[in-house]
């Protein structure tokens, strides 16, 4: 073996393929396998997509990097369960792009969050955390309803999404500025389409509690009470694995 | 500040990049950097209103002043062929002051933040001032802005070295240098815009990923052209793991980056994977980042650095074969035990526990090698802070790399997994076997590569020797702490069978532990500045004697002979 070995570092080439075949073999195993084996995410046929606004707010989620100190991964553990809800299915994040499965609790998960607060709760909250929990280490965010949502592109990002797998219609794409703002305007025209296109079931309410201007804070709330609720497959006694 | 002033010219001097270029290569350079200029117009205009526009405008201004930079020396004399018999040291020389910035803007930012989590309000009302937006500005200002300079300075140093071989050409080296950093550049002040795809340490979005695949490829060219020219017959294990180490990030990069922009205008792009898949190849990715970039290019640097430095041969040819092939093949494997009880699927998350416990013996393999290395030369480790940041260095990497296979076992991980035994065990790594071994290398090199006897102090290095080991030592007990404290409290049952500690119970337990963390880390930012007065006041005392180490020179075309080699 040391021979064979003594030979092959004289050749440039061979060594560089014998590092390119050694080292792809792991990642081929692991990875491949989870894209053609069905029974890896499971079947929820009444999942739902984000809708605008909720994608908007995940971007700001994303972008304030919320994922380095909150995980939205419940894991298989009894506390956990008993802390945070039921465990987390992989369904539940089949169209989350990029997953935001996290890595570190600074804070508390959050993979249950949708609906346990009020509006009011996170709003308050966001704008200095230490008012509504004074031992809270979370970084302020007083300036998100300061700044309007850019809205106006979200109809391409939602191509982008749909080019990456999210089943959008075109219908959801065409309107995706209306539905962004009808979200959080309740009482206004463009609220009716959100119902129609994403589900009686979508929370419209003004979440910034002021109807009228589509702010930052608006959309990332809109993402935080939707977070656990995009389907109740989780809920179901067994989880019904694909199949 | 004067002082500064009357230096800078020295510096210059010593870096006049455009006067070694040849003709063609001054006019290759501008050609680059016009294509460069027309991308970064092309960014700005079609970015306006985005971040990305906000980056087109950085690119179009670099490219603007090197391009000044190259017209400025465009008609000095071309260089002498005489520069074929001496090694190309000057792309090395600029890395390494480069890597010196960044160690600390990157370890200050960190810093910060660490005191952030103590003091939430030591911030400004701005979002770029908050932990999450700052986070990836240390994360990636230490690893790839740090780690990545220091790994191309010694490997080309090392390289040239080890196949008594000089560089191919004067310019791909300098592309390859700057080009990188402006991908750091480009990705730090992301951050602070909000610009991430929140894969961590692949936080870069699609046109820095873009850009550094392409430094990347011309990297990995010159390693291969210079490797073909060796005039040595066998690959020295340091340039296994320096190739491994590009071949392999170049493999993982990709990869992991694959996403479909909004547009041509937007910063923002999605990820090719959602969910599981996406969970699956960002850790396959974020633990290879740590087993190819943190250990295999920081392995390649201990192979030439150690041995040269002890004056003695590396232990044993053999167990760096095995070592070297156990790590290439089976990190791979490793990195589902970033995501044990998930929704991943129970047979990745078994097999990545496996292997990573496997992974044990090649660690420890290489963590013997050099330690065995220093038999016969204790009483060096004794005297040379330098030799001893080295040793350390090993020592650290035998005790984190057995801490990561233990924290794989799925059991053990229920328990450290989301808490800041993680972190711990991370800055163990980076503190304590990275950035010590990259201090050890900078320590031995600035003399060789300045053409000095010695450090200007070796008293400073002596002090910042320990002050990097009291940080580090300080901030990973801490860690432990806090982290196994915080697993326990969110995992303890009362008497009457509910959870004994509420989520905010657990935080205020760890705030002790957050100061001290970031005293630790005071204390190692503290040495590398003492480290870069020590470097500057080596480079600027040009007084001294030159020192050419003895037969420090390629082999001339036609010759042959066989250089000493640190192994073998």
């Amino acid at each position: 073996m040391f021979n064979l070995h003594y030979r092959l570092e004289r050749k440039t080439i061979g060594f560089l393929l014998a590092i390119i075949g050694v080292a792809s073999i792991g990642g081929a195993v692991e990875i491949i396998p989870l894209f053609t084996i069905h029974q890896t995410v499971e079947d929820a046929p009444n999942m739902r997509v984000y809708t605008p606004l909720e994608i908007a707010g995940r971007n700001i989620y994303i972008r304030e990097g919320c994922y380095a100190c909150h995980s939205q991964m419940i894991r298989t553990l009894r506390d956990e369960v008993e802390r945070y809800g039921p465990y987390s299915l992989a369904v539940e994040s089949k169209y989350d792009h990029p997953m935001l499965w996290g890595s570190k609790r600074t804070g508390p998960d959050l993979a249950r969050m949708g609906n346990k607060y009020s509006d009011e709760w996170h709003v308050r909250h966001l704008n200095n955390p230490r008012d509504v929990v004074p031992e809270s280490v979370m970084p302020h965010y007083s300036w998100l309803g300061r700044t309007e949502l850019r809205s106006e592109d979200l109809g391409r990002h939602m191509v982008a999404l749909r080019r990456v797998g999210v089943p959008y219609t075109d219908d959801m794409i065409a309107n995706a500025r209306s539905d962004a703002y009808g979200q959080a305007a309740p009482d206004t025209p463009f609220a009716e389409g959100v119902t129609k296109r994403y589900g009686a079931a979508t929370n419209v309410r003004a979440f910034d509690g002021k109807p009228g201007n589509l702010t930052e804070l608006d959309a990332l709330v809109a993402y935080l009470q939707i977070l656990g609720k995009l389907t109740d497959a989780a809920h179901k006694p067994v989880a019904a694995a694909g199949g | 500040m004067k002082d500064i002033l009357r230096w800078l010219p020295r510096i210059a001097e010593c870096l006049a990049m455009i006067a070694q270029l040849t003709r063609y290569e001054r006019q290759l350079a501008l050609f680059i950097l016009l294509a460069l200029s027309i991308c970064g117009l092309a960014m700005a205009v079609a970015g306006t209103g985005d971040p990305l526009g906000v980056h087109g405008a950085i690119v179009l201004l670099a490219a603007i002043a090197g391009t000044f930079w190259v017209i400025s020396g465009y008609y000095e004399p071309e260089p002498s062929d005489d520069r074929l018999d001496r090694y190309f040291d000057d792309p090395s020389r600029l890395g390494i002051i480069l890597a010196m910035v960044w160690v600390v803007a990157g370890l200050f930012v960190g810093d910060w933040i660490a005191w952030q989590l103590a003091y939430p309000d030591l911030t400004f009302d701005a979002a770029w001032s908050s932990f999450g937006r700052l986070r990836p500005v240390h994360t990636s200002g230490v690893i790839f802005g740090f780690g990545g300079n220091a790994l191309i300075a010694t490997s080309f140093y090392v390289l040239q070295r080890t196949t008594r071989a000089r560089l191919p050409d004067q310019l791909s080296p300098w592309f390859v240098l700057l080009g990188y950093n402006l991908f750091c550049v480009i990705a730090a002040t992301g951050y602070l815009m909000g610009v991430t795809q929140s894969k961590e340490y692949a936080e870069p979005e699609w046109y820095a990923d873009i850009w550094l695949v392409v430094v990347w490829v011309t990297y990995f060219i010159i390693y291969l052209r210079t490797l073909v020219r060796r005039k040595e017959p066998h690959i020295y294990v340091s340039n296994w793991y320096y190739m491994a180490f590009i071949l392999v990030v170049a493999i993982l990069h990709i990869v992991n980056n694959l996403a479909m922009p909004v547009s041509l205008g937007h910063a923002k792009s999605y990820s090719a994977f959602s969910g599981v898949q996406d969970a699956m190849t960002q850790w396959w990715y974020g633990h290879n980042a740590v087993a190819f970039f943190l250990t295999a290019g920081f392995l390649g640097m201990m192979y030439y650095y150690l041995p040269v430095r002890a004056g003695r041969p590396i232990f044993s040819y053999r167990l760096s074969i095995i070592s070297f092939w156990g790590i290439t093949f089976m990190y791979m494997w490793a990195g589902s035990h970033h995501l044990h009880y998930t929704a991943l699927p129970q047979w990745v998350q078994t097999l990545g526990m496996t292997f990573s416990i496997m992974l044990l013996v090649p660690s420890w393999a290489s963590a013997g090698n050099a330690l065995l290395t220093l038999n016969g030369a204790w009483h060096k480790v004794r005297d040379d802070a330098v030799l001893r940041f080295m040793m350390v260095a090993a020592v650290f990497y035998g005790l984190v790399t057995f801490e990561g296979s233990f924290m794989a076992i799925r059991a053990v991980n229920s328990l450290s997994h989301y808490t800041d035994w993680t972190v711990g065990h991370v800055h163990a790594g980076a503190l304590g076997w990275v950035a010590m071994i990259t201090f050890g290398a900078i320590y031995a090199s600035v003399p060789w590569l300045w053409k000095r006897e010695r450090m200007y102090s070796g008293r400073l290095v002596e002090v910042h020797f320990w002050l990097a080991l009291a940080g580090t030592v300080i901030y990973v007990f801490a860690m432990w702490n806090s982290g196994i404290i915080q697993g326990l409290m969110w995992r303890t049952y009362n008497e009457s069978g509910t959870l004994a500690y509420s989520f905010v119970e657990s935080m205020v337990a760890m705030r002790p532990y957050y100061i001290a963390r970031a005293i630790g880390g005071l204390l190692f930012l503290i040495g590398a500045l003492v480290a870069c007065y020590n470097i500057w006041m080596t480079i600027r005392t040009a007084d001294q004697p030159a020192d050419q180490r003895l037969g420090d020179r390629p082999v001339p075309a036609l010759a042959g002979g066989t250089a000493p080699q640190p192994a073998e």
